[in-house]
């Protein structure tokens, strides 16, 4: 069957293209994109406040414009038509155009900023980060930096791109208040507050002001300077400080009990966030082969295994250099984490045991893992060479593969190719973390409807984290798996009403055996049991 | 050791073979002319449409079969010779069998219409048949889709999806009611116009007209109307597709006629699926079932008995589902679309025109009998325990929060329901007190 769908015909209404009020939206939101341009390469407007208002009103109004006219006219419900015909996605043209200049984007961001025109040494911007200046100042006081610049954009496509989820999926109130959701932790949480809160701070050193980027994912939250500044920056680094614990060790274990990991990954994560908005149009092209479900354990597991010790040798190292600041010694951290995590996979080994799936045993083994390299740390370490790699080394390639290459521009670059959740599937170590959880210790799961399943595959093909939905549903299995994240497409993708996304009582809910679903009256004989 | 041979790779055969895989060693051979690997035929119309592709039809990987030893034969049967325990294959070969299983599904039905083998012409239901969509549709104006059924609504939803102009003809005076009471057949009505359909009621076919190359070029309806078009769509419902058995010496009435325990006439032979005919329907169901769900049922019971433990098909409650357009449909266990003497309706619809639901209980135990759901999820567990139980309708109208299966954030209808129940069923409220 081919690929492409070409239109022979001069007769044919197929693929008769784009409504007035489309092309509008297209053309605005393209002027808007080419101001940006421009100011990249220097054009110096006179009146950037107003330039800049009229860039970013232009982008938004063209993808309002654009969202209305396409989902507007249509009645609510599914509107996937074509999605394996057009080249933006479907890996075609458009799609490798667009993969290549953001991850390009993306290199630049992360390594050469100055040709983005960020003034180093103290020298004033110029290009797109100086024309993002005024924005910045009002916000937090301060010219633009190449940050600044990224986080305007990146909260844009999340609320431009959202506003067009939401219409597509108007009919479905779940992806209504989830959208909603995302759209506010980004524009509140991580880019209004700590915008605003370094406004009022000016004189305290950086620490990161996003509340709800939480460790390990935010893979410096224990580097010696976040750490320093935190623990200098008077009341708010304090409450940063422990707030940043406490979500790690309190709030996120209770919420992952309540509702799975979606608290997190589909309604309040900024990754997630641009994931479900920006990378909708792309979530169908997520690898679903057992294949590539191998390729995730392992990659998942060993970036956990590595953000861990890295964490735990930056922390030691610290606590080496700084034993004033700190009210602990470094052994008594390294055998407190040894502890920790062995009581933790003890507890979890012995009661969990008959749950763990596959991915659950490579999150069990990478904490085994874990638990041997710090005593290990704490045996062949000096203060700063740990295991005979200097710490801040470690610290540094976590920061180069992981923080930037694997989240930027593979992780958001190659959208268009890969699907929209490479990143959270292949390489977030708290994505892992909160899957363990998922898996062995809360409410959440996904019913599946008895024998409603016709096994054709919708969910599948459109779940983002590349699970195979269908494998579960047309068995008659609830899903429980560690990766799902809880976005509620397969629910809604699925023309029989087979999903149900739900947090109910734990027992029960891993229902591994195979059901004669319907013939006989087994049925009732394992609902009976289940309750 | 035995060899077990099935003719059809669809979900019966399929399920089949996976079961008895699981439990016996035996050598299995599924033979299919369709397609190389098993795909789920309802999603067929998702390819057209571009939601998915057609691999993402397949719910196993290609090498599933292999690592679990089942021997796939991409070629048709032509006939059967029971007695000599063998099979004639289209290209002349021959396979022994020591148990055979037929699975071969169904066919379009096609009633005589002049025109009806005219290129354009096609049924929805097979692989090739969406090859010939896809050749066709690039170059389609307009296509005509004959039959108010499922599959008819499917395929011109699928068509609608590329722009191309429907009229889609109905027999009936309102879509699909012979299956479907008024009040929801109405619904699907204005549903299908709202989505730019051209349907024609009490409408029929007489005859498909062809150009100088042998093409569909128009149809010409009972009422004397040639409509021009390129694609006509044949989907007046499905029939057994067993006809290479004619001579075999198989008992055939409308399909392979079977037991409870899926045994044709003749020992060793089996059929399952949608060509499989009951001598007589179990409980209310039809002799015949193209139903997805029976045909994995009767794979699974067959496969027990296949591998020594007998088992007859017993399916259980009534239940089924699908998809009009944007609206979707579940029913469990009875509601005749002209009610029986015994059964009263109650029949309640959203404002929107989208949602309704109607429920069948007995006039005088007032015991619950089924219940029609469109737009609303319902609960399979549900209802399946209420049907077991023999509860009331009373019960479950005062329960119908626990058999909502929609996602969560999704307004709740059951207060209005409940208060419309009662004001037309008045006997209610003595109940719940």
């Amino acid at each position: 069957m081919s690929k492409s769908i070409k239109n022979i015909s001069i007769a044919s209404h197929q693929n008769n293209g784009l409504s007035s009020v489309q092309k509008l939206g297209l053309a605005l939101g393209f002027i808007g994109l080419f101001i940006l341009l421009l100011a990249l390469f220097n054009v110096a407007f006179p009146n950037k406040t107003l330039w800049l208002s009229i860039s970013i009103v232009a982008i938004l109004g063209g993808i309002v414009f654009y969202a209305n006219a396409t989902y507007l006219n249509r009645p609510e419900g599914i509107s996937n038509n074509g999605l394996f015909h057009q080249s933006l996605t479907n890996r075609g043209t458009i799609a490798w155009v667009i993969g290549i200049v953001l991850t390009l984007f993306y290199v630049v961001l992360y390594w050469f900023p100055k040709y983005l025109g960020l003034g180093e040494d103290g020298a004033t911007n110029s290009g797109i980060i100086a024309f993002f200046d005024p924005l910045s100042l009002l916000l937090n006081g301060k010219p633009a930096s190449q940050w600044f610049v990224y986080g305007t954009l990146y909260t844009m496509a999340i609320l431009g791109l959202g506003y067009k989820f939401i219409l597509k999926y108007r009919h479905n109130k779940y992806q209504l208040v989830r959208t909603i959701s995302v759209m506010f932790f980004q524009l509140g949480f991580a880019f209004l507050i700590p915008e605003i809160l370094e406004k009022l701070n000016p004189d305290k050193a950086y620490f990161a002001k996003d509340l709800k980027n939480m460790w390990p994912l935010n893979y410096y939250f224990f580097n010696e300077w976040h750490l320093k500044n935190m623990l200098e920056g008077g009341n708010l680094g304090m409450f940063m400080l422990v707030f940043g614990i406490a979500m790690i060790f309190i709030i996120s274990p209770i919420l992952t009990y309540f509702y799975g990991k979606r608290w997190y990954c589909s309604w309040v994560c900024g990754c997630g966030g641009l994931a479900e908005t920006a990378g909708d149009s792309f979530r169908h092209l997520s690898n679903s082969t057992q294949k590539v479900w191998k390729l995730e354990r392992w990659m998942i597991h060993s970036v956990l295994v590595f953000s861990f010790v890295m964490t735990i040798a930056v922390l030691f190292t610290f606590l080496s250099n700084n034993p004033e600041m700190s009210f602990i010694t470094k052994d008594q951290f390294i055998y407190g984490i040894v502890a920790f995590l062995i009581v933790f996979t003890g507890v979890l080994y012995v009661f969990k045991r008959n749950d763990l799936d596959a991915d659950a045993k490579f999150t069990m083994l990478s904490l085994v893992s874990i638990i041997v390299i710090s005593i290990l740390i704490n045996f062949f370490s000096g203060n700063q060479n740990i295991l005979f790699i200097d710490s801040n080394s470690l610290r540094e390639w976590y920061g180069f593969a992981i923080g930037a290459a694997f989240s930027g521009f593979i992780g958001v670059g190659f959208y268009p190719l890969l699907g929209n959740r490479v990143w959270c599937r292949f390489g977030c170590p708290m994505a892992a973390i909160l899957g363990l959880q998922q898996r062995l210790f809360s409410k959440f799961r996904i019913t599946t409807n008895g024998g409603q399943c016709i096994s054709c595959g919708n969910c599948t093909t459109h779940c983002e984290m590349g699970i195979d939905v269908r494998s579960y549903a047309q068995k008659g299995e609830n899903i429980v798996r560690s990766s799902c994240v809880g976005c509620g497409i397969c629910s809604a993708v699925c023309p029989r009403g087979v999903l149900k996304l739900e947090n109910d009582t734990p027992a029960g809910r891993i229902n591994s055996n195979e059901i004669l679903l319907g013939n006989d009256v087994n049925l009732m004989e394992l609902l009976n049991n289940k309750k | 050791m035995e060899n077990i041979v099935i003719i059809g790779n669809g979900i019966s055969g399929t399920t089949l073979a996976r079961h008895i895989r699981k439990k016996s060693n035996s050598k299995i051979i599924i033979i299919s002319s369709e397609a190389e690997f098993f795909f789920s035929r309802t999603a067929l119309m998702y390819v057209f449409m571009g939601h998915m592709k057609f691999e993402h039809t397949q719910p196993y990987e290609n090498d599933f079969w292999k690592k679990n030893n089942i021997e796939l034969i991409h070629k048709s049967v032509t006939e059967v010779f029971p007695k000599e325990r063998a099979l004639l294959l289209s290209d002349n070969s021959t396979i022994r069998f020591d148990k055979l299983v037929i699975a071969t599904g169904s066919k379009p039905n096609k009633f005589d219409w002049p025109g009806q083998d005219l290129n354009g012409v096609t049924g929805l239901y097979s692989k090739q048949d969406l090859d010939h969509l896809e050749k066709w549709a690039p170059t389609t104006e307009r296509a005509v889709i004959i039959g108010g059924g499922l599959i008819g609504i499917e395929l011109a939803e699928m068509l609608r999806s590329r722009n191309i102009e429907v009229t889609f003809l109905v027999r009936e005076n309102s879509f699909w009611n012979g299956i479907l009471p008024e009040g929801e057949s109405q619904m699907i009505n204005r549903h299908i116009l709202e989505h730019h359909i051209d349907l024609r009621l009490n409408t029929n076919l007489t005859a498909i007209l062809s150009d100088e190359n042998g093409n569909a070029k128009a149809i010409v309806t009972d009422k004397n109307e040639t409509i021009a078009c390129q694609i006509v769509g044949l989907t007046a419902g499905v029939s057994p597709n067993i006809d290479f058995l004619k001579n075999s010496g198989i008992e055939l009435g409308r399909g392979v006629k079977v037991n409870r325990f899926l045994e044709t006439n003749i020992k060793d032979i089996f059929a399952i699926g949608d060509c499989a005919e009951q001598h007589e329907g179990i409980g209310l169901r039809r002799p015949i079932e193209a139903v997805w769900y029976t045909g994995r049922m009767m794979g699974e019971a067959l496969a027990q008995t296949l591998t020594g433990n007998p088992t007859q098909y017993n399916p259980g409650h009534w239940f089924n589902s699908a998809k009009f357009l944007d609206i979707e449909y579940q029913t469990y266990g009875w509601v005749w679309a002209k009610p029986k003497d015994y059964e009263a309706q109650f029949y309640w619809e959203h404002q929107s025109g989208k949602k309704a639901i109607r429920i069948s209980f007995h006039k005088e135990t007032r015991v619950f009998l089924g219940i029609n759901t469109f737009g609303i999820r319902m609960r399979h567990e549900f209802f399946d325990k209420i049907l077991t139980d023999n509860q009331t309708v009373d019960y479950v109208i005062h329960h119908l929060a626990q058999a909502n299966f929609d996602p969560e954030f999704f307004t709740a209808h059951e207060k209005e329901i409940q208060e419309q129940f009662i004001t037309q069923f008045a006997g209610f409220q003595k109940i719940r007190s």
